[in-house]
């Protein structure tokens, strides 16, 4: 059963008794990583004033293919380390995506004179977002059929 | 040293996100993701401070902004809730879910920055 919420779940009685000194250093050394990814993408690849935010655009969207793929794995696929989905689902992919910067990014884009830019950010992420983690628990669910059968 | 403070600042946020989920999924049972959306305005609003109060070169804004603000939100949890409600037979709820969360984020960080430029000019 996959849970709604990927980070912890507490329906979940294995994520209810996770809270471990071990758990906390696996999400924070996960997202240091993730953070450092971004950091990365966002400086290669910067936004000028007004101009549609393709770098947290990018972040986003590959976040939100690799999560779903990752959730599926995890869950239903393969017998992981108890450490794996705090460490990738909860630091890496969520230290890597930001809600934040998009938030403030629509807000920038909407003061700079640039509304339009703004709602087509805002909804082509969103869409986009969707269905990159639509696609990843597909892509894993055929994984998965393919090591059943 | 700009790459020092976005891991402090992650190596922060990311077990903020995940011990203010567990905190509030434990007061608030069900299947809304509370937890999320939770931190997702409160990163929202505290970003929109460090925008409004000091520019993005800056040590600060790369502990507190790029760091911790970054880590404490995330889209990729976000969007995996959204197709999970989706999923579940719940769209009235997915698209609530999304729109309370856009809205409400946006809504922090526009305020954020307000007041960041308000105190730190």
């Amino acid at each position: 059963m996959l849970p709604t919420d990927p980070d912890v779940d507490l329906e979940i009685p294995a994520q209810r008794r996770e809270l471990h000194w071990s758990t906390l250093a696996a999400v924070s050394a996960g997202g240091v990583l993730g953070a450092l990814a971004r950091y990365g993408i966002g400086h290669a690849w910067p936004t000028p004033a007004g101009g549609f935010p393709w770098a947290t655009f990018l972040i986003n969207v590959t976040g939100c293919l690799l999560i779903g793929a990752l959730l599926v794995l995890v869950t239903d696929v393969f017998t992981t380390h108890h450490l794996l989905r705090p460490f990738l689902g909860v630091g890496v992919l969520g230290g890597y995506t930001t809600f934040s910067t998009y938030s403030v990014e629509i807000r920038n884009l909407i003061v700079a004179g640039a509304p339009g830019t703004a709602a087509l950010y805002l909804l082509v992420t969103l869409a986009a977002a969707l269905a990159a983690v639509f696609a990843g628990m597909t892509a894993a669910r055929f994984v998965a059929w393919l090591v059943a059968t | 040293m700009t790459l020092l403070f976005v891991a402090l600042g992650a190596a922060v946020g990311a077990p903020a996100r995940y011990l203010t989920d567990r905190t509030i999924q434990r007061l608030h049972r069900g299947h809304f993701p509370f937890g999320t959306l939770t931190v997702n305005i409160v990163g929202s609003f505290i970003l929109g401070l460090a925008t409004g109060g000091t520019s993005t070169t800056t040590g600060v804004y790369a502990l507190v902004g790029t760091g911790f603000c970054g880590a404490l939100t995330t889209y990729s949890t976000f969007g995996y809730e959204t197709v999970r409600l989706l999923e579940q037979g719940a769209p009235r709820r997915a698209v609530g879910y999304a729109a309370l969360s856009i809205a409400a984020g946006l809504g922090a960080a526009a305020a954020g920055v307000a007041i960041g430029l308000d105190v730190w000019h």
